[in-house]
């Protein structure tokens, strides 16, 4: 093994430089440290979501919470297909519509205005979307009423696998409990809040339609990388419709702790998600121009694991 | 015009050449996700036995994409070389294969009949052709090119060093490029993707590498892979251009998405020989391609995804080019699933570059959702070493941190080099044992403490980067 006489360079980039070398070959520790960042991005993409868990902890944020699936069947059929990804499942398609028919029935039923503490009332049942799993939907389309909006919901969060289960399951909810804190008090109405297991970006496409949002916010795992196995991204789009093309959503990618930090990744998505519903659009025409967050503006964070603490609704 | 095939008493029926084609590609998951794929393995094979016996002349006669809807077909009709086809004429693609493998294939009568094989015919005999097959005809391709070195000499393998850097960060490029010279790579060409795309940035990249080049008196050419419309506007500014980069793709628009045409890689052309900068030659073009370009782009035209990646090779042959690559991992298992289908389509690539006259060099790489991993890596590098690839990257430690794939390393060139007795550029070849980072019989020179030609190199290059 012949070490290199410039690894003071290292410092100065990511990249593996001065690496040593065994001849001109990769010395061991090298080769090995290397197999293991590989191993884990592999891992990260065969990870399985589980969305029953996810979706109790999503359950804390006091959005009900939908369980959907793509038209892709497993993980080697999402990679080789990735238009299946982009659509829902018959099952899905069929219960997300059933959902919004009621809600637009309760709605004409009721002249209330948006109140968010009905959607805090309706998390107590996100419990049983949980224990729903693998049947989907059945059994919430009594959740009605939260939306109360006759013109429907602002917006749907949709929380998808995408290529790594393992970012959703560890950022989506230190993003969201920093996000809706910072938007709420405008009035905003949000749809229930949607995972989708085996789910591509186009498919918030879809659910937004479905559900008659007039933007989606999708927060998806993104292809695991050598250096981190788990970057979470979140990709809006104005008026989701099947059909938009990826130059009419905005992106905020690389979310993780060691990446674009949480308070970070919220406060340009706050800033997007204002921008969008204002100008009605997204996209190329709405450049990520969020001012600096300072240190101080840091909003608060809704308390971790306390569905109780829900002091932003008021 | 339909073909056929009659097999065991069935009857295989294809719509037209570029039917035929598709369904006799051997099987990779962009073209099944395209629709286009062969539906049965025998069907696959019926259609390799009907398109054998289709004579040559049969692609001047019928287009896969039509004349009047791409100016990529209109570049392939009007400026085929019938006196160079002549010798081939009288040959069906199953011909044409055995006789790319024959002792009358050299490396002389290779190069004369490249101008007269259109796209369409070196993808149809590589359908026909085992990885051997790929490795032995591509060998005895010759293409030499030249801008400030010798490119593509027989018994060389050069490499494109690629010291991206997330963040564009000019000290932290400059530590990979020392890093990648150091091991004796850079000799095709030192060229950065950049991760922004802002003139300023351009300019300031463009500027580092000319100078670290100038100071150290390389034999090489640099290159900053911006869109090749920000490349003409730094030209007009003043930035030290030497090689003008572009992707492109093998259908008129499929190059509309990349945002070219044949027009303005033209411009491009023309405004880099202006600049005079190549001291051995003019070959001032850069080009990257890879097999599902056209599909992504919804730009295939019914057309097979390696068929679309030949008829790219036709853009690039226009425009002379001093190094041209397949990327060809890059784009994900929707399009090439795991390593035998990514090893496949870079020999084939390779040699229908290298059969067109271009050359041809390989990014073998892949992404972490493709079933693909460094042992993959390693047996593509190997046989595209014995099929005398023109070039390969070398990234360091073979993780592209800008990028997030992961491509070939420095180690891996010296790996590929020292298996096969291939060696760089003659001009760096010499360039590095000036600078004492390679002995006499080429080898790294032990640049440790001690070793003091090694050491008075490392202290050259790294002057004024460690702080």
């Amino acid at each position: 093994m012949t070490a290199d006489a410039w690894d003071a360079l290292r410092r100065l980039t990511p990249a593996r430089i001065a690496l040593g070398r065994a001849g001109a070959s990769l010395p061991t520790a090298a080769h090995l440290q290397f197999q293991m960042a590989h191993a884990r991005a592999r891992d990260a993409v065969h990870h399985p979501l589980n969305a029953d868990a996810l979706a109790a902890e999503l359950s804390t944020l006091g959005l009900p919470v939908l369980h959907a699936r793509s038209a892709a069947a497993d993980r080697p059929e999402y990679l080789r297909r990735p238009d299946l990804g982009r659509r829902l499942d018959d099952a899905s398609r069929a219960a997300l519509g059933r959902f919004a028919a009621s809600a637009a029935s309760e709605s004409s039923e009721s002249t209330a205005p948006s109140d968010p503490a009905e959607s805090t009332a309706s998390a107590e049942s996100t419990g049983s979307t949980g224990s729903t799993g693998s049947t989907g939907l059945t059994g919430l389309t009594e959740l009605t009423g939260f939306t109360a909006s006759a013109d429907g919901p602002d917006a749907v969060f949709v929380v998808a696998d995408g290529l790594s289960a393992l970012a959703v399951e560890r950022h989506a909810r230190p993003l969201l409990e920093r996000v809706i804190p910072r938007i709420q008090a405008d009035g905003w109405a949000f749809a229930p809040l949607v995972i989708v297991e085996q789910g591509r970006v186009a498919i918030g496409d879809e659910v937004g339609a479905a559900l008659g949002a007039r933007m989606a916010v999708v927060l998806i795992g993104e292809r695991p990388g050598l250096s981190a196995p788990d970057g979470l991204g979140v990709y809006l789009t104005f008026g989701p419709r099947p059909g938009r093309t990826d130059a009419e959503r905005n992106c905020i990618s690389n979310i993780r702790p060691d990446g674009l930090a949480y308070d970070e990744a919220a406060h340009r998505l706050a800033w997007m998600m204002t921008e969008s519903r204002r100008r009605r659009l997204s996209g190329i025409a709405l450049k990520d121009d969020a001012p600096p967050l300072a240190a101080s503006a840091a909003a608060p964070v809704l308390g971790a694991g306390k569905p109780s603490n829900v002091a932003y609704d008021g | 015009m339909t073909f056929s095939h009659t097999v065991g008493g069935e009857r295989h029926r294809f719509a037209g050449l570029a039917d035929l084609l598709a369904k006799a590609s051997p099987a990779r998951s962009g073209d099944a996700l395209a629709g286009l794929a062969a539906e049965s393995a025998e069907q696959r094979v019926a259609a390799q036995m009907a398109l054998a016996d289709v004579p040559l002349t049969a692609f001047l006669s019928e287009s896969v994409v039509p004349y009047e809807a791409d100016e990529v077909t209109r570049l392939i009709v009007d400026t085929h070389d019938a006196d160079a086809f002549a010798p081939l004429a009288h040959l069906t693609v199953g011909g044409f294969r055995d006789w790319l493998l024959s002792y009358d294939a050299t490396p002389e009568t290779l190069t004369a009949a490249a101008p007269g094989i259109t796209p369409e015919m070196a993808a149809a005999a590589s359908k026909l052709m085992r990885v051997q097959d790929l490795v032995l005809a591509a060998r005895k391709c010759r293409v030499v090119t030249r801008f400030r070195g010798t490119i593509g000499l027989p018994g060389r393998l050069s490499t494109r060093l690629q010291p991206n850097h997330p963040t564009d960060d000019p000290a932290g490029i400059l530590a990979a490029v020392v890093d990648g010279l150091l091991y004796g790579s850079g000799d095709a060409v030192i060229g950065i993707n950049p991760a922004g795309d802002s003139p300023a940035t351009l300019r300031r990249l463009l500027e580092m590498l000319d100078a670290l080049r100038e100071r150290h008196a390389i034999p090489t050419q640099t290159c900053v892979l911006a869109h090749v419309t920000a490349q003409l506007s730094a030209i007009r500014a003043g930035a030290p251009v030497d090689l003008v980069f572009q992707s492109i793709a093998g259908t008129e628009a499929a190059n509309r998405a990349f945002g070219v045409s044949l027009a303005l890689l033209d411009e491009a052309r023309q405004a880099a020989l202006e600049l005079g900068r190549g001291t051995l030659g003019g070959d001032v073009m850069y080009f990257e391609t890879g097999q599902g370009s056209a599909l992504s782009a919804s730009a295939h035209h019914g057309v097979d995804q390696q068929t679309c990646e030949a008829r790219a090779y036709a853009v690039a042959r226009r425009f002379r080019p001093l190094l041209v690559n397949t990327v060809v991992g890059f784009i994900g298992p929707e399009y090439l699933y795991d390593g035998k289908q990514i090893a496949r389509a870079g020999l084939e690539d390779h040699f229908c570059g290298k059969l067109m006259g271009l050359p041809m060099g390989c990014d073998v790489c892949y992404t972490n959702h493709a079933e693909a991993d460094q042992d993959d890596a390693d047996s593509l590098l190997t046989l595209l070493g014995a099929a005398g690839c023109t070039y390969v990257m070398g990234v360091p430690g073979a993780d592209d941190v800008m990028l997030g794939y992961q491509s070939t390393s420095f180690h891996d060139a010296l790996y590929v080099r020292e298996v096969l007795g291939l060696r760089p550029a003659p001009e760096f070849e010499a360039w590095l044992r000036s600078m004492g980072i390679t002995d006499d019989a080429g080898r790294l020179s032990g640049c440790r403490p001690g070793a003091l030609a090694g050491e008075d190199a490392v202290a050259r290059l790294t002057a004024g980067l460690a702080r």
